[in-house]
């Protein structure tokens, strides 16, 4: 045991390089949009400068249209199992069934709502009341002839390619 | 196990200089620790947010999360930032006395 006799200032309020990261969002389904979320949430919790930017089907999370059902299937996922049957494979093709979408979603949206996730519209909020700034790709807002008014109210702008080459210098950019 | 001195009293702390034990945190150390993370004056909101990470902490067991806080105890993430600027999580439970939050959201 040793004692210090200066008050101990926390490690991490040790000055280091300012840090900046940027997330590029570019699906749609449920399972695709928690990760950068979660991920960004964190870091500007952390004092990290955080942008989010949207593009191709990532758009999806922030349409109003669309934002509030965004939905997960099992097709194409080999990774589904029974709840806690780790053992035990779903067969994806099952996904093809009618119904099966809705009922994976609806899952799904239990099991991360009980890990106090909010859903994905209030999750937008509360990254923006913390301070990460959200973009949308103004090549996916043409392509798919949106406006600023059709997307969540917390995007900053729309930006094209350059700008967020930019916006990105010297960032950390994690592509999901 | 490291010790460090505040307020002329033995507490202690992990490497990262979070207190350790829980019961070693009385009220009037707050403001000493707040000092330490650029908080030179504790409001109400403060106390409030103290106060629930206190009792949230007796409780639960861990560390109230900033979701938690906002949600349980009504104070909104956007005080909170403006509260416990840039990192409202670690600077709370460092304030509290406590462990840094364990969870992710």
């Amino acid at each position: 045991m040793t004692t210090q006799t200066a008050p101990k200032v926390p490690s991490f309020m040790e000055k280091k390089a300012d840090r900046k990261i940027c997330f590029i969002c570019s699906k749609g389904n449920l399972d695709m949009a928690y990760p950068a979320l979660i991920m960004a949430n964190g870091a500007v919790g952390e004092g990290i400068e955080t942008h989010i930017f949207f593009t191709f089907w990532g758009m999806d999370m922030i349409n109003k249209k669309t934002m509030h059902d965004l939905k997960f299937t099992l097709l194409g996922n080999t990774a589904m199992h029974p709840p806690r049957r780790f053992g035990i494979s779903m067969a994806q093709g099952l996904g093809g069934i009618p119904g099966m979408t809705r009922m994976a979603t609806w899952m799904l949206k239990k099991q991360i709502g009980a890990q106090g996730v909010p859903p994905v519209p209030e999750f937008l909020d509360l990254l923006v009341e913390s301070g990460a700034k959200l973009w949308a790709c103004k090549m996916s807002v043409d392509m798919m002839e949106l406006e600023k008014g059709d997307m969540h109210d917390g995007v900053e702008d729309i930006i094209n390619v350059a700008q967020f080459m930019e916006l990105s210098e010297g960032a950390q950019v994690i592509f999901v | 196990m490291t010790t460090t001195l505040i307020a002329g009293r033995e507490v202690h702390v992990d490497e990262e200089g979070f207190m350790t034990v829980s019961s070693e945190w009385t009220e009037d150390l707050a403001p000493l620790l707040a000092k330490q993370v650029g908080i030179d004056e504790l409001t109400p909101d403060h106390w409030v947010v103290i106060r629930f990470l206190r009792s949230d902490f007796a409780a639960e067991g861990e560390t109230a999360t900033l979701r938690r806080i906002s949600t349980s105890a009504g104070v909104p993430t956007k005080r909170l930032f403006e509260l416990f600027p840039q990192k409202p999580g670690k600077k709370m439970a460092y304030v509290a006395g406590l462990p840094k939050p364990k969870g992710c959201i």
